[in-house]
């Protein structure tokens, strides 16, 4: 049996632009070609700008996007699906054992359910439970678990901060008893305070149930401190992969390099290095040719503008797209 | 040192609701220097927006000022109480004439059915007497120096037309464009991606210098804050709880909600460092706790006297003042 949970290979993810009816049909690029393994029990990180495809690819995996090409294969203690071809009862079942918890915890409860009616639920929609009481026991539980009282369960969810509606969504996500859960953004939206608290509970949550998580931000600062494992997207691609220890100790990617730098330093007398990018991320409908960070790359040569970079594994488990990258500092 | 540009003094401002008064911001005093760029942290709800559309008047007509509640603003050496401007006309001195005002969603505050060079033209007439073709011209000089690529076409296109980062810049062009003698920056780069953030920060910086204007920066991100203020203001439930230059803040905080707020953050050099939140959650306005406003969450609580008294300023030095009975205290013993 393999500690691989869940594997991508090769895969692309395009959508077609409507409203075009001469000559051939734009697609927007949002993945492509991405190999990606997420192992049992890991807390992976997924970094990108905005429109780098990193909630495209969350989706997929939760099988929310049409894959266009190549393969995403599950596979826990019980079952093994092929994203790609699944359909009927097993997609409901794989439903039961992927999840998600979306950015906005203030458009993603319903204002007319009360937060026990809102993680009960998922309960009573895939037939988990089969009476009133199992359906109250198992909300008691799981809600216990992410800090809410039996008060709070009768209430609705505008009576709640912010970070007490994360949880009521974090509540709502276990309740099916997942093995496998997409946290997108799930913090961006909160003041560091709870910020803090809210990932402290992510962690927690996943040392004592085992659940794999895949956690989606913009924020590397947020990724270094939950995750074991990072991933960096680019326009649709990711461009490197490590071991978070390594991923900051040994970074290896340009694009990488520019993000960290990018982060304000708490130092005052800090002045950041210059590595700022110029620039914007170009449209994922015309990606540049060759390795598509070249417009933005402080070392780009003639080689980045025509030539895709190999996908290669630089030391055990650190991989990187980038054709220079031994020799940039 | 010089005469500040804009003074605050005991400001207090409450709304009126159907559940009574709601005090949103509580005797907050602070002066911004000609040039000097201020830093306001502190979490949603803590009052950061309310104090800072107060000095332009901004806040809606259910707002009340207490009476001993001040603010100057020097313009010519001429001094503006900005309180008493209540008709729109006098106060247009304020609103986009000598403070403007940039916002967090650019979005959201651009018109979307008007290019946006006619809206950065409309200002410009509306604070100056110059002609409809020198204001354009301003305009496109703005947006060139603020790093738009091609500004006289861009001048002509909507804001669905420009990025998040674009649009953000643009923003920025429009507020400077009537030379503000303060600009009031309100969370202007949370809404974008970390590298665009550092570009902005960076424009921000050579702006103030080349126009010698300050920056009251508004944000929650203590980090930016390092990065671009001289001064900051830290404030809880509409309370400023310490003020300082940004290392004395930084380096050495002296309230223990600021502690609070440094130890959430999580730092990229110390990987293993905990993160820990402040317990619980800010109170509501409605019910503002008794004495320190902060005591209901404070982990350095020392009895009875936070619950009773309201503390007073403790002054660790001429720049560093805290709100503290602990501060207060160790200064004593």
């Amino acid at each position: 049996m393999s500690d691989i949970l869940i594997s991508a290979r090769d895969l692309s993810v395009h959508f077609p632009l409507r409203g075009f009816v001469l000559g051939e049909r734009p697609v927007v690029r949002a993945c492509e070609g991405i190999n990606l393994d997420i192992p049992k029990r890991s807390f992976v990180g997924l970094v990108g700008e905005s429109g780098s495809g990193k909630t495209t690819l969350g989706r997929a995996m939760l099988k929310a996007a049409p894959i266009s090409h190549g393969e995403i294969v599950y596979a826990d203690d019980e079952v093994t699906y092929d994203l790609g071809s699944l359909k009927g009862p097993q997609l409901k079942d794989y439903r039961k054992r992927a999840q998600l918890i979306f950015q906005d915890p203030y458009a993603a409860l319903s204002p007319r359910m009360t937060v026990r009616d809102i993680i009960a639920e998922p309960l009573e929609v895939m037939g988990l439970t089969s009476s009133r009481e199992e359906t109250d026991q198992r909300v008691r539980e799981i809600a216990a678990m992410c800090r809410l009282n039996l008060e709070h369960l009768r209430r609705f969810p505008h009576a709640f901060s912010g970070g007490q509606r994360q949880r009521i969504s974090i509540a709502r996500a276990l309740v099916s008893g997942p093995k496998f859960i997409v946290a997108d953004e799930s913090v961006a939206a909160l003041d560091v305070s709870i910020q803090a608290d809210v990932l402290n509970l992510l962690n927690k949550i996943q040392a004592e149930s085992g659940i794999t998580f895949l956690f989606i931000s913009h924020d590397l600062s947020v990724i270094a401190h939950t995750c074991d494992f990072v991933a960096v997207m680019y326009l649709g691609q990711i461009v490197e992969a490590a071991p978070t220890r390594k991923l900051f100790s040994e970074t290896a990617h340009p694009y990488t390099k520019a993000l960290l730098s990018a982060i304000p330093s708490l130092d005052p007398d800090h002045v950041s290095k210059a590595q700022k990018l110029e620039g914007e991320i170009p449209s994922p409908i015309n990606p540049p040719p060759g390795c598509r960070f070249n417009t933005r790359c402080r070392y780009a040569q003639e080689r980045c503008r025509s030539e895709v970079p190999e996908w290669r594994e630089m030391s055990s488990g650190h991989h990187v797209a980038c054709h220079f990258s031994e020799e940039i500092d | 040192m010089s005469r500040p540009l804009i003074s605050v003094e005991n400001l207090t401002l409450r709304f009126r609701t159907d559940e009574g008064l709601v005090t949103a911001v509580n005797d907050v005093s602070f002066e911004i220097a000609p040039g000097e760029v201020l830093g306001l942290v502190g979490e949603s709800g803590s009052g950061k927006s309310v104090t800072a559309k107060a000095l332009m008047m901004l806040n809606a007509e259910n707002s009340v000022y207490d009476d001993d509640s001040r603010i100057t603003l020097r313009v010519d050496d001429r001094d503006i109480d900005v309180l008493a401007l209540k008709r729109p006309r006098e106060q247009r001195i304020i609103r986009g004439g000598s403070i403007s005002m940039i916002f967090q969603e650019p979005m959201a505050s651009f018109a979307p059915a008007i290019t946006i060079g006619d809206q950065m033209v409309e200002q410009l007439l509306i604070h100056s007497d110059m002609t409809q073709a020198a204001a354009k011209e301003i305009s496109i000089e703005m947006l060139a120096r603020v790093g738009i690529p091609e500004p006289a076409q861009r001048f002509g296109q909507y804001a669905f037309e420009f990025s998040g980062g674009m649009r953000q810049r643009a923003m920025i062009a429009m507020a400077l464009s009537t030379k503000p003698k303060l600009l009031i920056a309100d969370e202007p780069t949370t809404a974008l991606d970390v590298t665009i953030q550092a570009q902005v920060i960076e424009l921000m910086k050579d702006l103030v210098e080349e126009f010698h204007m300050s920056i009251l920066f508004i944000t929650h991100d203590l980090g930016v804050i390092a990065q671009t203020a001289d001064r900051v203001a830290v404030m809880y439930l509409g309370n400023l709880v310490e003020t300082g230059t940004v290392r004395q803040v930084i380096n050495s905080p002296a309230h223990p909600y600021t502690r609070g707020l440094l130890n959430s953050l999580p730092k990229l050099d110390d990987l293993d460092a905990p993160l820990t939140p402040v317990p619980g959650d800010i109170p509501s306005p409605l019910d503002r706790p008794s004495g320190c406003v902060f005591h209901t969450r404070c982990p350095e609580y020392i009895g009875d006297v936070c619950k009773q008294q309201i503390p007073g300023n403790t002054v660790d030095s001429a720049s560093h003042q805290v709100a503290c009975h602990l501060a207060t205290q160790e200064k004593s013993a």
